[in-house]
C-alpha cells in the first residue's frame, strides 16, 4: 500500500485530569496507613519508563492488619446490613466509577501501557458494569438458583493481574461485596494506580471501614495474603504457575478459591466465514490491550484452502495498526507492560525463529524509550512448536492449518489450556457442533474478545477453577452454593 | 464489463457464489471502531480541504429552477466568495433537464474543469422500461453531462433476476461509451442487508460501473459508515482481482465535517490511500459544504463563525 496523504496528527488525550501522589500507603479499614517496614518500589509509566509514583510494599503484619479489619467489617456490619442497603453502596460505586471514568482512564494508560482508546471504551466502562450489574443481585440472591438462603464466605483474599488492572478489581470485589464478604486486594505489583483511585472511590461512596482493604506489594504480599489463616477464600487471576502455587498451598486448609488463569485461545476460521469481519476478530483477538489478555487467540487456525487469502488480508490490516503514545487516542497497539514481560515475548519469538516459523511484522517505528513490540504473526507454525503450546502474553499470533472440521477441532483441543475459543463461519449448524467440540470456557462465534457481566467467564483444564460474572460468578462468592 | 466473468447470468451468479457473507456485527463494530479516530490540526486542515474536492454539491427537488442551478453553479466554482483559496467542489449533481443550464453556468463562472453529474434511468425508483432510461442517460449526455448517476432496479436485484440487473447496468454504461463516468447507485437502504450490498456493488462493477454510489438520498437510511464500508471493502477487493480501481460514492445523510472526516478515515483504512482524491471518492450532498466551509474558517482564524458567512444555496 502507498503512503498515506491522510497522516493523523498526534491527538493526545490530557493528562491533567489525573493528580498523582509521590506516594501511596495502604488502604486499611477505610482509612490511608504507612505499611510497617516503610518499604517502597516505584511504579512506572512502560511507555517512556517515567517514575509514576511510589507504592508501599506491604509487610505479613500489614497483611494481617488487612485480613483484621476485614474481618471485623464482615461481623461487625456488612453481614449484618439488609442485602438492599449493600445493595445501594454498589450503586453508588458505580456511578461514581462513571463520574470519574475520563480520570481512571488515563490513569490506567498511564500505569499500563495500554492505548487510551481501549480504557476509555472498554476497561473502565466495563469495569462500572460490573458494579452496577453485581449492585442489582445483592438483595436477590435467594432467587440465582443458588438454595434458599446463601450465605457469603467471610473475608475474601483477591489478587489481581496486571493486563486489566481496573476491570479485574471490579470482576473481583464487585460479586464479593455484593454477596456480603468483605475484601482484602492485591492489585499487580506493575499496575497498582487504579486501584489505589478506587480505594478513594470507597471513601467517597461512603463504604463502610474494611469492607474492601487494598493492599500493594510484590509476590510475597501474595503469598503471605494466600496464607493468612483468617481468610476463607482466595480469588486470584494470574498465570497458571502462580495459580497451582496457590492450589497446594491451600490445600486442605478449607479455604476454596477460584482460580482465573491462562490460555492458548485457538481462534479458529472455516473457509465459509466472513473473511473481512474475521480479520478484524484475528486483529482484535490478539493485538487487543498487547495481546496481554488471557483469553487472546494466540493460535489462529485457518482452513488450508483459505490460508493465502487469509495471510495477505491480515498482513495488510496490521500495516494499518498504530503503535505508539498510549495516550494518543488514534493508537491502537500501546506499550508492552514491564522490561520482564518484553523478555518473555522476546524470548519465545526466538524460539518460533529457531523452531522454523516464519516471523513477520509490519513496518513500523517502535518508540526509543519505553517496552515496545511490533505486532508479530508467525507462519508455518505446527502443534510442536512452542509459540503454539506456551502462553506468549504479547502481540504475537502463531497461523497454523487445518484440512477438515475434525482436524480444526483437535488441533484448538491439543492444549493444556482451555480458556476460550473462537468460530468463524457463516454456516449454523457448523457453529453449534464446533462449540460443543471445543474444550474451552467461552466460545465466541464470529467475534471475539467480547465481555459482559452478565456473561459468566472462566476456564477449563489448566486454565482454572470456577467462574466469574453472571450467575455462575455469584455462586464462587456463597458458601455451599452450586 | 469485467473480464471476470462472461456475460451470462451462469459465470455471473459463479462469480457472486465466490464472495464471503459479511457479519453485521462486526461491520457494525469496524465502522464505530473507525468513528473514533480523533483528526486534529493539519490532518483536519487537509481533511476538510480534500473534502470540499470531493463534494457532488447537488439539487435534486421537483422545485428546482434554472435559477436555484445558477447559484449552485456559482457556489461549485468558488465555495466560499471571500477566500479563493477554497478548493472548487467535485462536481455538480442535477436532474438531466438542467444539465445544460448547469452546464453553461459553470463555463461562465470559471468552471469549465468542475463535470456536470445527470441522474437518470428514471432516478430514483428507477420504475421505467429500458428503453426510456437509455434514452434518458442519452439525452444528459446530450446536454453535456460527464457523469451519469444512474439507479439500479431494485425490486429485480430483490425478486433474484440479477441478470436484468447486470444486463441494464451494462446498456447504460453501453451508452456513456467513454463520454461519460458511470456512478452505478445501489440504493443501499433498500437492499437492507450487508450481504446485498457487497452481492450488487459486485454486479455494477462486472458490469462497467466507474462508481459505485450508495443511494439516491430519497431512502432512508442512505449512507451509514457501515454501508459505505462494506462498499470500500468491495472496491479494495475487485482491484485486488482485476487492477482496475472503482470509485465509491456516499450520498445522503451526510451533513457535518464529522461525518465527512469519519467517511475519510473509512477511505482511508479499508479502501487504502490510492482512494483518496476525487477520481475515486465522492460524498453527494447539498448541505455538507456550508459545514465544512464553517469549519475551514475556525481553523484558519480560531472562532466559529456564524451560518451568515457561508452562503445559502
Amino acid at each position: 500500500m502507498s503512503k498515506s496523504p491522510f497522516e493523523y496528527a498526534p491527538a493526545p488525550e490530557s493528562r491533567a485530569v489525573v493528580s498523582i501522589k509521590s506516594q501511596y500507603g495502604l488502604f486499611i479499614n477505610g482509612a490511608w496507613v504507612e505499611p510497617k517496614t516503610k518499604n517502597k518500589f516505584a511504579t512506572i509509566n512502560p511507555a517512556n519508563e517515567e517514575v509514576l509514583s511510589k507504592i508501599s510494599q506491604a509487610s505479613d503484619s500489614d497483611v494481617d492488619r488487612a485480613v483484621k479489619a476485614a474481618r471485623d467489617a464482615f461481623t461487625k456490619t456488612w453481614s449484618k446490613m439488609p442485602a438492599r442497603e449493600r445493595g445501594k453502596y454498589l450503586y453508588r460505586i458505580a456511578r461514581i466509577m462513571q463520574e470519574r471514568a475520563r480520570e481512571f482512564a488515563v490513569l490506567e494508560t498511564l500505569d499500563n501501557g495500554k492505548p487510551i482508546r481501549e480504557s476509555r471504551d472498554v476497561d473502565i466502562p466495563l469495569a462500572a458494569a460490573h458494579f452496577f450489574y453485581h449492585a442489582g443481585w445483592a438483595d436477590k440472591l435467594e432467587y440465582a438458583g443458588l438454595g434458599a438462603n446463601p450465605k457469603p464466605h467471610g473475608v475474601v483474599g483477591q489478587i489481581i493481574p496486571w493486563n486489566f488492572p481496573l476491570l479485574m478489581l471490579a470482576w473481583k470485589i464487585a460479586p464479593a461485596i455484593a454477596t456480603g464478604n468483605t475484601v482484602v486486594l492485591k492489585p499487580a505489583e506493575t499496575t497498582p494506580l487504579t486501584a489505589l483511585l478506587f480505594a478513594e472511590v470507597c471513601q467517597q461512596a461512603d463504604l463502610p471501614a474494611g469492607v474492601v482493604n487494598i493492599i500493594t506489594g510484590d509476590g510475597a504480599t501474595g503469598a503471605a495474603l494466600v496464607k493468612h489463616p483468617g481468610i476463607d477464600k482466595i480469588a486470584f487471576t494470574g498465570s497458571t504457575g502462580v495459580g497451582k502455587l496457590i492450589a497446594r498451598s491451600i490445600a486442605i486448609s478449607g479455604k476454596s478459591a477460584t482460580l482465573e488463569l491462562g490460555g492458548k485461545a485457538a481462534n479458529v476460521v472455516f473457509d465459509d466465514a466472513p473473511i473481512d469481519e474475521a480479520i478484524e476478530g484475528i486483529v482484535n483477538g490478539i493485538f487487543f490491550n498487547q495481546g496481554h489478555v488471557c483469553c487472546a487467540g494466540s493460535r489462529l487456525i485457518v482452513q488450508e484452502n483459505i490460508h493465502d487469502e487469509v495471510l495477505e488480508k491480515l498482513k495488510r490490516r496490521m500495516s494499518l495498526i498504530r503503535v505508539g503514545d498510549p495516550l494518543d487516542k488514534n493508537t491502537d497497539l500501546g506499550a508492552i507492560n514491564s522490561a520482564e514481560q518484553l523478555a518473555k515475548i522476546k524470548e519465545l519469538s526466538i524460539s518460533g525463529d529457531a523452531e522454523g516459523a516464519f516471523r513477520w511484522s509490519p513496518d513500523c517505528v517502535l518508540p526509543s524509550k519505553g517496552f515496545w513490540f511490533a505486532p508479530t504473526i508467525f507462519t508455518g507454525v505446527t502443534q510442536a512448536h512452542r509459540i503454539a503450546r506456551e502462553e506468549i502474553f504479547g502481540p504475537v499470533l502463531s497461523i497454523l492449518t487445518f484440512r477438515t472440521p475434525q482436524e480444526a477441532i483437535e488441533k484448538a483441543n491439543n492444549t493444556p489450556f482451555g480458556l476460550s475459543a473462537g468460530v468463524w463461519s457463516e454456516k449454523g449448524s457448523r457453529i453449534l457442533w464446533a462449540s460443543k467440540a471445543l474444550k474451552a470456557g467461552v466460545i465466541w462465534a464470529n467475534t471475539f474478545n467480547k465481555f459482559d457481566p452478565a456473561s459468566p467467564f472462566g476456564g477449563y483444564k489448566e486454565s482454572g477453577w470456577g467462574r466469574e460474572g453472571g450467575r455462575h460468578g455469584l455462586a464462587a462468592y456463597l458458601k455451599g452454593a452450586k | 464489463m469485467s473480464t471476470l466473468i462472461d456475460g451470462s447470468e451462469a459465470s455471473l451468479r459463479k462469480f457472486l457464489d465466490t464472495l464471503p457473507g459479511v457479519d453485521k456485527v462486526g461491520a457494525d463494530q469496524r465502522a464505530a471502531t473507525l468513528a473514533t479516530r480523533s483528526i486534529k490540526t493539519s490532518s483536519k486542515s487537509w481533511a476538510i480541504d480534500m473534502a470540499i474536492q470531493m463534494v457532488d454539491l447537488t439539487t435534486l427537488e421537483g422545485a428546482d429552477t434554472e435559477g436555484k442551478v445558477r447559484a449552485l453553479c456559482a457556489k461549485a466554482v468558488h465555495p466560499d466568495p471571500r477566500d479563493f483559496s477554497v478548493p472548487s467542489v467535485g462536481a455538480v449533481c442535477v436532474y438531466n433537464d438542467l444539465v445544460r443550464i448547469a452546464r453553461e453556468n459553470l463555463d461562465l463562472n470559471g468552471g469549465s474543469h468542475i463535470p456536470v453529474a445527470a441522474v437518470t434511468t428514471a432516478f430514483p425508483s428507477g420504475r421505467a422500461s429500458l428503453k426510456v432510461k437509455l434514452q434518458d442517460t442519452q439525452d444528459a449526455l446530450t446536454d453535456g453531462a460527464t457523469e451519469i448517476d444512474m439507479v439500479i432496479d431494485r425490486g429485480a436485484f430483490l425478486s433474484g433476476k440479477l441478470g436484468l440487473v447486470f444486463d441494464e447496468i451494462k446498456a447504460v454504461k453501453e451508452v456513456c461509451g467513454n463520454r461519460a463516468h458511470l456512478k452505478v447507485i445501489l440504493e443501499t437502504g433498500e437492499l437492507v442487508t450487508y450481504d446485498n450490498v457487497r452481492k450488487a456493488s459486485f454486479i455494477a462493477m462486472l458490469a462497467g460501473a466507474d462508481f459505485i454510489k450508495t443511494s439516491t438520498g430519497k431512502v432512508s437510511p442512505a449512507a451509514t459508515p457501515p454501508v459505505v464500508l462494506v462498499m470500500l471493502e468491495a472496491v479494495r477487493d475487485y482491484y485486488l482481482q482485476s487492477g482496475i480501481h472503482i470509485g465509491v460514492k456516499a450520498a445522503g445523510g451526510i451533513r457535518t465535517t464529522k461525518d465527512a472526516i469519519k467517511l475519510l478515515v473509512l477511505v482511508n483504512e479499508i479502501a487504502g490511500p490510492e482512494w483518496l482524491n476525487p477520481q475515486l471518492f465522492r460524498i453527494g450532498a447539498s448541505g455538507l459544504l456550508n459545514d465544512l466551509l464553517l469549519q475551514r474558517m475556525k481553523l484558519a482564524t480560531g472562532y466559529y463563525s456564524s451560518s451568515n458567512y457561508v452562503t445559502l444555496d
